[in-house]
């Protein structure tokens, strides 16, 4: 890995871009390294939640501004390289936080949003800056902001692309949690780790459930519900929950 | 079952022959001898009184990711025209019994024409289904081009044939490719549920029903029609037959014997 830091620790993957001096732009190598690294955490049994943050002052700024050229397709930069890294988020069952350490500026944004979670630094701040150049949000920003923000406020934050202060983004229901620059490191690992320790899989189904929820009739969404609980309804985390709640202890849930 | 297998694992389940591809180490590649045994499997099924339902699926992460490639690389025109293997799959599409599919993970190339050898298909909702086969300078040779046409017709079977391109079973599904999809993790237990509620039909009717969708593929709708016809005649002749009017008339379960 060369623009990003992969870490495990405490069933916790940490993925940090780490391109500091260009505020964590992306370049190809940055998506690719991404989409391995995902990869890699989806596949490993031992992790259990999945942090992308950012090394630095800034999250992501969004696509190296550097490498954009007259010549160049966007629309193919998007299929070869932003496409694959988001399928790959989008497959993953894990949990996934975007700790946003700083400014997430367009496809930073972007990555931000197809993040499960977004908890922020008071010093972090989102914005759209697409149409700034001309340019419309991508990488899948639109479709999960709309989801997040309704339509309305969907549109005035894409059209006007003003900067949103990590307070604000929370008021409008895009991130999760504020925290004080001077916690945040710790602030980060304890939600993470919080996140590690619960019934992973029902996790994963209520990840895949929700997903679902938009694009199915109501008929076919219970079936899912069925098909999920029944699914559920066998994982050892399920046993031990109700046999901790008997019990009237603390259950300790393992993810399977 | 008294056979034991290579490259598939057969288990009676119920009333329901379970097939499975067993070579996970290479993602169940089909070769020869997986066919003829998935054959040989298949009509013994078929023979046997007890197994009135056949499900086939593929052990380990995919149902198949395609053909052997190494055995044919360096065959030749008259080698393969002498060896003549795609006799065994037009006997796997000659089963009587009804053939369910359980796909999950890929299938693709020879994968994918196995996979449209059987009657019905319930897929997993990642499962991807493709023709590969362009891509290596050949095309599908055990029925690619001709069912998935029938299936799909010309537009969409000329697209994904020449493209190779993967087809998710959301897509597959909208085409009618296949019949249901659910989650991996339930998919063979839900096919198994299906399989085995088509086990309690009237195992004649189910079969006469099969040969009957079959010819409309081949038949012009004349033929067919009078193809149809002789086979709700043949019922006739059942116990079956005799047994499910007079259990609805008598507002009872009827008591399927097969005969």
């Amino acid at each position: 890995m060369q623009t990003i830091i992969y870490e495990v620790e405490s069933k916790v993957a940490y993925i940090k871009l780490n391109r500091p001096e260009k505020l964590n732009a992306f370049t190809q190598q940055v998506n690719k390294e991404i989409t391995m690294a995902v990869k890699a955490a989806s596949r490993d049994e031992a992790v259990r939640a999945i942090v992308i943050t950012g090394e630095g002052r800034a999250f992501c700024s969004g696509e190296d501004l550097s490498g954009v050229t007259d010549e160049m397709d966007h629309g193919e930069v998007l299929r070869k390289r932003y496409t694959p890294m988001l399928l790959e988020i989008d497959r993953c069952e894990k949990p996934i936080i975007a700790a946003v350490n700083g400014v997430a500026a367009g496809a930073g944004m972007s990555l931000a949003l197809a993040a499960d979670f977004r908890i922020a630094s008071e010093k972090a701040s989102f914005i759209e800056a697409f149409i700034h150049v001309g340019l419309v949000p991508d990488a899948g920003n639109l479709y999960h902001l709309t989801r997040m923000v309704g339509h309305a406020k969907a549109m005035e934050l894409a059209v006007f692309g003003e900067k949103l202060t990590a307070h604000k983004a929370k008021e409008i229901g895009i991130v999760n949690e504020v925290y004080h620059a001077a916690e945040w490191e710790e602030s980060v690992t304890a939600y993470a780790e919080r996140l590690a320790n619960m019934p992973t899989k029902a996790i994963g189904l209520i990840k895949r459930n929700l997903k679902a929820s938009w694009n199915n009739s109501y008929e076919d969404f219970l079936e899912r519900d069925a098909q999920a609980q029944r699914i559920a309804g066998q994982t050892k985390d399920h046993s031990e929950g109700v046999a901790a709640f008997l019990e009237k202890r603390k259950a300790s849930f393992s993810g399977s | 079952m008294s056979k034991s297998y290579e490259t598939i694992e057969t288990t009676l389940r119920g009333k329901v022959g379970h097939i499975e591809l067993n070579r996970p180490k290479v993602l169940n590649a089909l070769n020869r001898k997986m066919v003829s045994e998935i054959l040989s499997a298949m009509e013994e099924y078929d023979r046997d009184e007890n197994v009135k339902v056949i499900i086939l699926s593929g052990k380990g992460r995919v149902f198949a990711a395609g053909a052997d490639i190494d055995e044919m690389m360096n065959a030749s025109a008259i080698d393969l025209e002498k060896l003549n293997q795609f006799t065994d799959w037009d006997r796997i599409t000659w089963i009587k019994k009804p053939v369910i599919g359980a796909i999950h993970g890929l299938a693709l190339g020879g994968a994918f024409e196995l996979a449209l050898c059987c009657d019905m298909l319930f897929a997993s909702e990642h499962a991807e289904f493709g023709f590969p086969e362009v891509n290596l300078g050949i095309m599908p040779g055990a029925g690619g081009t001709q069912r998935l046409t029938k299936l799909v017709g010309k537009a969409k079977a000329m697209e994904w044939i020449m493209s190779g391109n993967r087809i998710t079973a959301t897509e597959a599904q909208q085409h009618g490719v296949i019949n249901r999809v659910f989650a991996e993790e339930v998919l063979f237990e839900e096919t198994l549920k299906f399989a085995s509620k088509i086990a309690e039909q009237a195992p004649l009717a189910v079969r006469l029903i099969k040969e009957s969708v079959l010819k409309a593929v081949d038949y012009s709708l004349y033929e067919g029609m009078q193809f149809e016809r002789k086979n709700f005649y043949l019922l006739f002749a059942s116990q079956d037959q005799k047994e499910g009017m007079r259990a609805f008339k008598e507002k009872r379960n009827p008591d399927f014997k097969g005969r």
